[in-house]
C-alpha cells in the first residue's frame, strides 16, 4: 500500500472521469474511488438532455463547449453514448409562460446560445407532434440528448484505455492530509495520492467536511419517467420555459420525461419515492405537449439525485486554503457542460492555464463576498 | 380528479392469500380495501371464468366460487378492475398510499397499513425459440383453460417442472385435446422422493395421483428428466425437439427427439412478485427454494418496515393452501396491530391458525422444491438465445457485460437494456441475475436484484392523466435563469 498516485478523484460521475481521464491522458498517474459503479448516480439516470434551453445563463458559454465534446465523443472518448444531435423547443402556454420564455430566451442569446423566437406554426413545421395551444415558442439548434444508462459503460471503457485506476464498490469514508498529499480512508485500508479531486455530487458537502469547509449542498431529487417503445412521436427535444419539462423520444422508441419535478428522499437515503400527484403532473404536462403520448404506456419511473449550491451556481476550481486540493460539482444541468467544465479543472490539475474561468467555491464560505459574483 | 379514500388497511391483490388477509381483518373489526386488477377475486388458482364461460367442477373452481362469496357477504371493500401502479410510503410512518387507476378513474387508498399479496411471475428458463409465437406459459394456458376454456393449439407438448405439468395435462384431456407429450425435468424417483411430503396433504396428493392416473390412461407420452433444447419454426412453432437432462437440469448428450407441434406449453416454476416489499425498501434475501428475492417476514407476514405485511407466494412460493393460512395470519396481526384485537384474543385465533400453517410446510416445501430454479438448466442456455425478450438481450450480451466490468444486475442492465422493457425484469430477471452471477463466478445473492420502481405494471399514459385542462397541472416554480 506505499503506492502514492498523482491524482486521486473521488467520485466516478462524469465529473470525475472526466477529469481522471484528461489528467491520465496528461501524462498523472490517476485512481478514481468510487464507492459504487461508475457513473451509476445522477450521471447515469439522468434524463440525458444536452440542451442550452434549461442551462443558467452564466453557463451557455461552457454549454456550447460541452455540447460540443457529447456530439463528438466517439473522437475524445472514443465510445459511444447514443449522442443524438437534434433541435430543440422550449413552449409557451400561456401569457405568462410567454413573457418568461421572451425574457429567458434574450437572455440565453446574449450569452450565445442560437435561440430564436417562432410562432406556432413554424413551431408545429419544427415538430410536427406538437399539440395545440402554443402561442410562442424557443426554438434552438443545438441541442439533443445522450442515452445516459450508457455513461458508465463508455466512461469505464475509456478509463481502462487510458489506464487509469478504477477502485469501484469502494467507499471513502474520510481524507487526512499526510505528508506528501492524501490518504483516502477505505474499508478495504486507505489510498494514497499527492493530489485530490472531490467530485462527489450531492455528497460534496460531506466530502468539503473532510477537510474541515463548510459548503451546504442542496439535495434535489428528480423525478423522471419513460415509455414503452412506440411508433416515432416526435423527432426533438421539447420543454417549456420554466424548465419543469424535458421530452425526447430515443431512436429505439422510448420517450423520456423529466424536467425536474422533486421526488422524495435525501442525499442520506437516496430518492426513496416518487410523488405520485408529482409524477402525474409531469406526464399531464408531457402528454400536453405532445398529445400522441396519451397513448403510450408509462414502463417505470424513478429518481435522480442533483446538486445545488447556494447561489445554484458550480463549485469548481482549488480548495482554499489547502494545497493540491480541488473540488468539481454543483453544475446545474451539469450533464451538458460537465465534460468541458471537469476538462478545464484537469487542464488546471496539469498546470496549464483553462480556456474559461473556473468556479472557485471561496465566494460560499462562511464570510466570503455575496454570492452570484464568482463566475 | 383521483377518488381519494382512507382506510384502515389496504391489501393489494385478491388471490388466496390477500383475500383471507382481508376477510379476516374485517371480521375482526377494522375497514379494508382490496385491490385486484382482475375483474373478480381469485388471483390466479382460483381465477374466475370470464362471462358466458362455465368453469369446470374443479375444487379450484369451487375455491374460487366460495371465496368471492364470502367476500360479497363480508364487510371488505372490493376494488376489482384496479391496476395498482405506484406505491408510497408516508413520511413519519403515517402508512401507505397506494394508487391504481381502472375503468372507473383513478383512485387512491391511504391506510396506516399495507398486505402486499400480489402472488408470483411465472418463469421459463430460456431455450433457442423460446419466443416464437405458439410457446406459451403453463400459467398463461392455465389462465386460457379455467377462465376462457380455450386450448393453445392442436398439437399440444406440455413442458417444465412443477405439478402445473399435470393440472395443464390433464385440464388439456379435460377440454378434449390430447397432448402429443409430457417433458418433466423431473424422474420418477424424483416424485417418489417427494411423495412422503406430498401425502401430508392427502386431498392435495390424491389429486396429482388422479391427474397422473388420467395422463397415463389416456396414453401421454411422458419424457422424465427430458427438457426441451429447441423450439423451431418459421414464423410459428412447428417442431419441439427434446433431449435428456441430469437432476441440475443439465443436458446430459443423451438422445434427441424431434416432436412436430404447433403449441408448447412450458413453464419452469415460479419467482416471488415482491415487487411492493422491494419498492419500498423492506429487507429482503434471496431464497432460492422459494424462487428468488422474497422479503424478510415474521410469522405474521410483518416486514422490517413498520406496517407493511408481505403474505403468499409473493414473499416466497409455497402455493395456495399456505397462502390462506398466511393470510388469516396476517389479517389478524392487522387488526391487532391496528389495536382492534387484544392481546389474549389475538394469541387464542393466532395459534390454530399457527398450526394450521405449520401443517403445510413439508408439502409446501416439496413442492417449491419442484419448482426451484436449477443451475444446469441455466447453464445450459446457449450463448445466443434470447433472455431479456422485450430487449433482445442474449445470454452473450449478458456475459460481455460482465466482461466490461459490470459486477450486478442493474450495472448489467445500463449496458445492455436487458430487464428496460415493458416487463420491466419481471420475466428475465432472475435468470438474467444467475446467468450473470454464473460468468462472475459469484453466488446469485452477490449479483442483487433490479431495483424495483413504480409504475407496478405499466400503465397508459392517457389513464393515468385523466382529463385536464392546463390550468390544472401545478406546475412548480422556474429553474433559476
Amino acid at each position: 500500500m506505499t503506492r502514492v498516485h498523482d491524482l486521486g478523484v473521488v467520485g466516478g460521475g462524469v465529473l470525475g472521469a472526466t477529469v481522471a481521464l484528461f489528467a491520465a491522458r496528461g501524462g498523472m498517474d490517476v485512481a478514481v474511488i468510487e464507492r459504487g459503479a461508475l457513473c451509476r448516480e445522477a450521471s447515469g439516470v439522468n434524463a440525458g438532455t444536452l440542451t442550452m434551453q434549461m442551462t443558467r445563463v452564466a453557463l451557455i458559454p461552457y454549454a456550447l463547449e460541452g455540447h460540443r465534446m457529447w456530439a463528438t465523443a466517439r473522437g475524445w472518448l472514443g465510445h459511444d453514448v447514443g449522442v443524438v444531435v437534434c433541435d430543440g423547443l422550449s413552449l409557451a402556454f400561456t401569457e405568462a409562460e410567454e413573457a418568461l420564455l421572451a425574457d429567458r430566451a434574450a437572455r440565453r442569446r446574449e450569452a450565445g446560445a442560437p435561440i430564436e423566437l417562432v410562432g406556432p406554426a413554424r413551431a408545429a413545421e419544427i415538430e410536427p407532434g406538437l399539440g395545440p395551444g402554443v402561442r410562442l415558442a424557443g426554438h434552438c439548434p443545438v441541442d439533443g440528448y445522450a442515452n445516459a444508462y450508457l455513461t458508465g459503460l463508455a466512461f469505464r471503457r475509456a478509463l481502462v484505455d487510458a489506464g487509469v485506476h478504477l477502485l469501484e464498490n469502494r467507499a471513502v469514508t474520510g481524507l487526512a492530509r499526510e505528508d506528501r498529499g492524501f490518504a483516502a480512508q477505505t474499508a478495504d485500508g486507505p489510498v494514497r495520492f499527492r493530489r485530490v479531486v472531490l467530485a462527489g455530487g450531492v455528497w460534496l458537502e460531506p466530502m468539503l467536511a473532510w477537510l474541515g469547509l463548510r459548503v451546504p449542498v442542496k439535495t434535489l431529487i428528480n423525478q423522471l419517467a419513460v415509455t414503452e417503445r412506440m411508433a416515432p412521436v416526435m423527432r426533438t427535444v421539447v420543454g417549456i420555459a420554466s424548465g419543469l419539462l424535458s421530452l425526447k423520444q430515443y431512436p429505439h422508441g422510448t420517450v423520456v420525461i423529466g424536467g425536474g419535478w422533486q421526488g422524495i428522499g435525501t442525499r442520506e437515503t437516496g430518492g426513496t419515492g416518487l410523488h405520485p400527484d408529482r409524477l402525474i403532473g409531469n406526464v399531464r404536462l408531457a402528454a400536453h405537449a405532445i398529445p400522441a403520448l396519451a397513448d403510450a404506456r408509462l414502463a417505470r419511473a424513478w429518481t435522480g439525485l442533483e446538486a445545488e449550491t447556494a447561489d445554484a451556481m458550480p463549485i469548481v476550481g482549488p480548495v482554499p486554503g489547502i494545497e493540491d486540493a480541488y473540488v468539481c460539482g454543483s453544475i446545474h444541468s451539469g450533464y451538458t457542460s460537465g465534460p468541458y467544465i471537469a476538462r478545464l479543472l484537469a487542464d488546471r490539475i496539469l498546470g496549464h492555464a483553462p480556456a474559461r474561468p473556473l468556479f472557485p467555491p471561496d465566494r460560499l464560505l462562511a464570510g466570503a463576498g455575496t454570492i452570484g459574483d464568482a463566475a | 380528479m383521483i377518488a381519494a379514500v382512507r382506510t384502515d388497511l389496504v391489501v393489494v391483490g385478491a388471490g388466496p392469500a390477500g383475500a383471507n388477509a382481508a376477510l379476516t381483518a374485517a371480521a375482526a373489526g377494522i375497514n379494508v380495501h382490496l385491490v385486484d386488477e382482475a375483474p373478480q377475486a381469485g388471483g390466479q388458482v382460483w381465477r374466475a371464468p370470464v362471462d358466458g364461460v362455465t368453469a369446470g367442477p374443479t375444487p379450484d373452481a369451487r375455491a374460487g366460487a366460495d371465496l368471492r362469496a364470502r367476500l360479497a357477504a363480508s364487510g371488505v371493500t372490493l376494488a376489482s378492475s384496479r391496476r395498482v401502479w405506484s406505491v408510497l410510503r408516508l413520511p413519519d410512518d403515517q402508512g401507505f398510499r397506494v394508487d391504481c387507476v381502472g375503468a372507473d378513474g383513478a383512485l387512491s387508498v391511504t391506510a396506516p397499513r399495507l398486505v402486499a399479496a400480489t402472488g408470483a411471475y411465472e418463469r421459463v428458463v430460456p431455450f433457442p425459440g423460446w419466443t416464437l409465437p405458439g410457446v406459451i406459459g403453463l400459467a398463461g394456458a392455465t389462465i386460457l383453460l379455467k377462465s376462457h376454456g380455450v386450448v393453445p393449439g392442436d398439437r399440444i407438448v406440455v413442458a417444465g417442472a412443477g405439478p402445473l405439468l399435470l393440472a395443464v395435462a390433464a385440464g388439456l384431456l379435460d377440454a378434449g385435446v390430447k397432448p402429443l407429450a409430457l417433458v418433466d425435468l423431473d424422474g420418477r424417483h424424483d416424485w417418489l422422493a417427494r411423495l412422503p411430503a406430498l401425502a401430508t396433504r392427502p386431498g392435495l396428493a390424491v389429486r396429482g395421483a388422479r391427474w397422473r392416473a388420467r395422463i397415463l390412461a389416456a396414453g401421454i407420452p411422458v419424457f422424465h428428466r427430458h427438457a426441451i433444447r429447441e423450439a423451431a419454426g418459421a414464423d410459428r412453432l412447428d417442431a419441439v425437439t427434446i433431449a435428456p437432462v441430469d437432476r441440475t437440469g443439465a443436458f446430459t448428450g443423451g438422445e434427441q427427439r424431434s416432436l412436430q407441434a404447433d403449441a408448447l406449453v412450458v413453464g419452469h416454476g415460479l419467482t416471488p412478485g415482491a415487487d411492493i416489499p422491494r419498492l419500498l425498501k423492506a429487507e429482503t434475501r434471496h431464497d432460492g427454494l422459494r424462487g428468488g428475492v422474497v422479503p424478510v417476514v415474521d410469522r405474521f407476514g410483518r416486514t422490517s418496515v413498520p406496517g407493511l405485511f408481505a403474505v403468499g407466494d409473493g414473499a416466497g412460493v409455497r402455493g395456495a393452501d399456505a397462502a390462506v393460512a398466511a393470510g388469516r395470519l396476517c389479517g389478524l396481526a392487522a387488526a391487532h396491530d391496528a389495536g382492534r384485537v387484544g392481546r389474549t384474543a389475538f394469541d387464542g385465533a393466532a395459534a390454530p391458525l399457527l398450526t394450521a400453517a405449520a401443517g403445510h410446510a413439508r408439502f409446501s416445501d416439496a413442492i417449491a422444491g419442484a419448482l426451484a430454479l436449477r443451475p444446469g438448466q441455466v447453464a445450459s442456455v446457449p450463448g445466443p438465445t434470447t433472455v431479456c425478450r422485450c430487449e433482445d438481450v442474449t445470454r452473450r450480451d449478458i456475459e460481455a457485460a460482465a466482461e466490461d466490468g459490470a459486477r450486478d444486475v442493474n450495472q448489467m442492465k445500463q449496458f445492455t437494456r436487458c430487464g428496460m422493457g415493458p416487463c420491466q425484469g419481471r420475466m428475465c430477471g432472475e435468470v438474467a441475475a444467475w446467468l450473470l452471477a454464473l460468468r462472475l463466478g459469484v453466488p446469485r445473492g452477490a449479483v442483487g436484484s433490479f431495483t424495483a420502481r413504480p409504475p407496478l405494471r405499466p400503465v397508459a399514459i392517457g389513464d393515468l392523466v385523466g382529463t385536464f385542462s392546463y390550468a390544472d397541472i401545478p406546475i412548480p416554480e422556474p429553474a433559476p435563469l
